[in-house]
């Protein structure tokens, strides 16, 4: 920059704010910037003058009031006796199960599809497009309604598994299938049990460290050790071991048919299921496009690079094509989990209580209070997106090329 | 994304604050139709004929409602509201009122804003469960799934009565009565809760009614009325005693078929007064001298319309009980017309 002032430099004048290509760009900045301001301010304003004018003001005391109402699925503790917040809680934690589950299906599903969707077997490769087209073209909203109510229709009540000639039975006598859901046996902790969880997670620290150490025998001494049986056997020995010598505190309880439901396992609600595996295979359909376009995106000169190499065709995929494809595919990944969280708020359709059935929802509805808890829903909605992008872009920074 | 929310919630924001302006009466009239707030579809009390019209017990007060303000009873557009959203949909001045079994309690009247202009079913509610299950009791439902409409008095009753009772359940939340009908008939729930009218009309409407008991229990009060927006006395007063009239209709012996006759003028000055032969209440109320006859010419008297859509001989068969009039036991009590 020169620090030399221009003698010849003119006057300012009011009409090269418009005119003059050096100040044109600020002048339009500072009159959007004040028009946005303006027309907020105004929404604002008038917001309040109508809630005013129905004899409301903003206040979010009914937080703090009794809700009332009963939850059917709760991660933590809820009574109807508790508050609006809590039920508010319960409803936040209901939505982040939801999202997180189908976010790792989907993601599961979608690499798979994609991979497949590239086989030379023209049967798999058919199979996985009809999949990708189909569920890629019909709303959420149906594949929601679709999956919760073949479940609830095609599934026995769990009436059907009673009595002498019950028409339904549990799968190995562990497993409920019913309308209301999937019953499984439940861990039970019993004291000592600590140890084992304990030793069990060392045990994979350990089988990461034993890879590492793997790799660098190879690279160091040429020699290879057989990593598959060593991991499996620090996975299960130790943990086996502790187990049985602290004498077995990790036992399971089955699901019993107790009265009208089955009690003493863990229920896993049917209208759960629905959203998460409607959310999952809807999103999973258009990840699979991402993954395959990721994958082509990588010069096919790579592929034959690798195999002229000697690899196999799954190392090239696994350690020469997805490494690559994966700058290409975190993006739009980032925006699928995001809509699949943002889609999961259909979750009213099926009566699964997430935020926007319990805040959004019931408590809206009983408190009168739409403007306020409409706004808490966004402020959640935003902080959980900005909250997930902001991990992926980290990791989409961690894997990115590095420019050198 | 950050604006576009923002925007949404104030749209929202707009949407809800179109004033509750004073003037719904000259509204409607301008109009020259009624729009009315109805349950989304339960049978007796706001359905669809083969014809699309809409019939029903709610459905009769909006159409007596407009035949006193416009002097014709088919001047109404009908708008299904769900559970969730029925104040919403008042409040934000899209009805001019409200007739879906819902109940006149004080959160609703005094914080919601809304007024309630009377009673036109004395409610309570009840359970209904498949006779097969051999509940008889509505105390043997300990750690039963329940199906019940969101956004309803019924969960909040349903959560007090089963922890008073030390007794645990699961609920179901579901919108409309007809999903809770298909939820309930493939046994993903083993209950289905709500007033215990709509449950008579919810059975009635099954293949087989017999295979499913209502258990004796009542454990609320539920008073069902019309409703309109707070704010607007001259408006709530046209709907308060619009129903009034259709129950003073009874209780004098005014019928559809003896109304013509009766309103050239009788020798008991109440009824002139009411069918406008004589005083002008209709002009005080700001409608036609002859509103109330028009009223209660659209669908009959409070005793005919109960009859005629929910009434013993109909499939609902709902027993007079507390909605028979006082000199018969009952709570339906209008003031006097004077
Ligand atoms: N009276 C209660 C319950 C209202 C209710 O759930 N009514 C049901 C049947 S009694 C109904 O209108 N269902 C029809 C629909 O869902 O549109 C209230 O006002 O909260």
């Amino acid at each position: 920059m020169s620090t030399m002032s221009d003698p010849t430099q003119p006057v300012f004048r009011l009409s090269m704010l418009v005119n003059d290509t050096r100040y044109r760009g600020i002048t339009f900045q500072i009159i959007a910037f004040f028009a946005i301001v303006f027309l907020f301010g105004w929404m604002a304003w008038n917001a309040t003058q109508n809630l005013a004018a129905l004899g409301q003001n903003i206040s979010y005391g009914f937080l703090g009031e009794g809700a009332g109402y009963d939850i059917n699925q709760k991660l933590i503790p809820y009574a109807s006796t508790d508050t609006h917040l809590r039920a508010a809680f319960v409803g936040i934690l209901n939505t982040l199960l939801v999202a997180f589950l189908g976010c790792i299906t989907a993601t599961i599903i979608g690499v798979t599809v994609g991979v497949l969707r590239l086989s030379n077997n023209w049967l798999v490769a058919k199979l996985m497009s009809g999949y990708v087209e189909i569920f890629r073209n019909v709303p959420v909203l149906i594949w929601i309604l679709i999956i919760f109510s073949v479940m609830s229709n095609a599934l026995p009540a769990p009436s059907a598994f009673r009595g002498e000639n019950a028409t339904a039975s549990m799968v190995m006598d562990a497993f409920a299938f019913t309308n209301r859901g999937v019953y499984i046996p439940r861990p039970v902790w019993e004291p000592g049990s600590w140890m084992v969880v304990t030793v069990f997670f060392l045990s994979i620290v350990g089988i990461f460290a034993l890879r590492r150490y793997a790799v660098k025998l190879l690279f160091d001494t040429g020699r290879e050790i057989p990593v598959l049986k060593l991991s499996l056997a620090i996975f299960f020995v130790p943990t086996l071991l502790v187990y049985f010598l602290t004498g077995m505190p990790i036992s399971l309880a089955y699901p019993s048919l107790q009265g009208f439901n089955f009690q003493g396992g863990i229920q896993i609600f049917g209208s759960l299921i629905g959203l998460w595996f409607a959310l999952a295979l809807y999103t999973g359909a258009f990840i699979a496009e991402n993954v395959r376009g990721g994958i082509m995106s990588v010069s096919k000169g790579q592929t034959e690079a690798a195999a002229a190499l000697g690899m196999r065709p799954g190392r090239i995929m696994r350690l020469v094509i997805l490494p690559q494809a994966l700058r290409v595919i975190i993006p739009p990944l980032i925006s699928q989990y995001l809509n699949l969280t943002k889609n999961s708020s259909l979750a009213a359709a099926v009566g699964y209580m997430d935020i926007t059935g319990t805040l959004g929802g019931i408590t809206l509805n009983q408190t009168g209070r739409s403007f306020e808890a409409i706004l808490l829903l966004m402020l959640f909605y935003l902080i959980i997106s900005l909250s997930i992008a902001g991990v992926m872009n980290i990791y989409n920074n961690a894997i990115k090329l590095k420019e050198r | 994304m950050k604006k576009t929310v923002f925007l949404g919630a104030l749209a929202i924001a707009g949407v809800a604050g179109v004033m509750a302006s004073a003037q719904t009466l000259d509204d409607v009239k301008a109009r020259g139709a009624l729009n009315c707030g109805i349950s989304t579809g339960l049978v007796g009390f706001a359905s669809q004929d083969a014809n699309g019209e809409w019939q029903g017990f709610d459905v009769a007060v909006c159409r007596a409602v407009a035949a006193a303000v416009l002097g014709d009873a088919s001047a109404v557009d009908f708008t299904p509201t769900t559970n969730q959203v029925r104040f919403e949909v008042l409040n934000s001045g899209e009805i001019d009122m409200l007739a879906r079994n819902t109940t006149w309690t004080f959160s609703r009247d005094v914080d919601l804003k809304l007024e309630f202009a009377g009673v036109n079913y004395y409610d309570g509610q009840g359970f209904m469960v498949p006779a097969a299950l051999g509940v008889t009791s509505a105390k043997e439902l300990d750690g039963a799934t329940v199906c019940i409409q969101a956004g309803t008095t019924t969960e909040l009753n349903l959560a007090d009565f089963f922890r008073i009772n030390n007794m645990s359940y699961q609920p179901v939340p579901i919108s409309t009565a007809s999903e809770a009908q298909q939820q309930y008939l493939a046994g993903s729930c083993d209950v289905y809760t709500t007033d215990a009218s709509g449950l008579a009309a919810t059975r009635a409407a099954f293949e087989d009614p017999s295979g499913h008991i209502i258990l004796p229990e009542i454990i609320s009060k539920e008073p069902l009325g019309p409703l309109v927006r707070h704010g607007d006395n001259e408006w709530g007063d046209v709907v308060r005693w619009t129903l009034n009239a259709l129950i003073a209709a009874e209780e004098l012996g005014v019928t559809s078929a003896n109304i013509e006759e009766l309103a050239a003028g009788t020798d008991n000055p109440e009824i002139n007064r009411l069918l406008g032969s004589e005083g002008s209440l209709g002009e005080m109320l700001g409608v036609s001298a002859d509103w109330a006859k028009n009223a209660i010419a659209a669908n009959g008297n409070y005793g005919e319309i109960f009859e005629r859509y929910i009434g013993q001989n109909t499939p609902i068969g709902l027993a007079r009980g507390l909605n028979a009039q006082w000199t018969e036991g009952g709570l339906l009590y209008a003031p006097p017309f004077r």
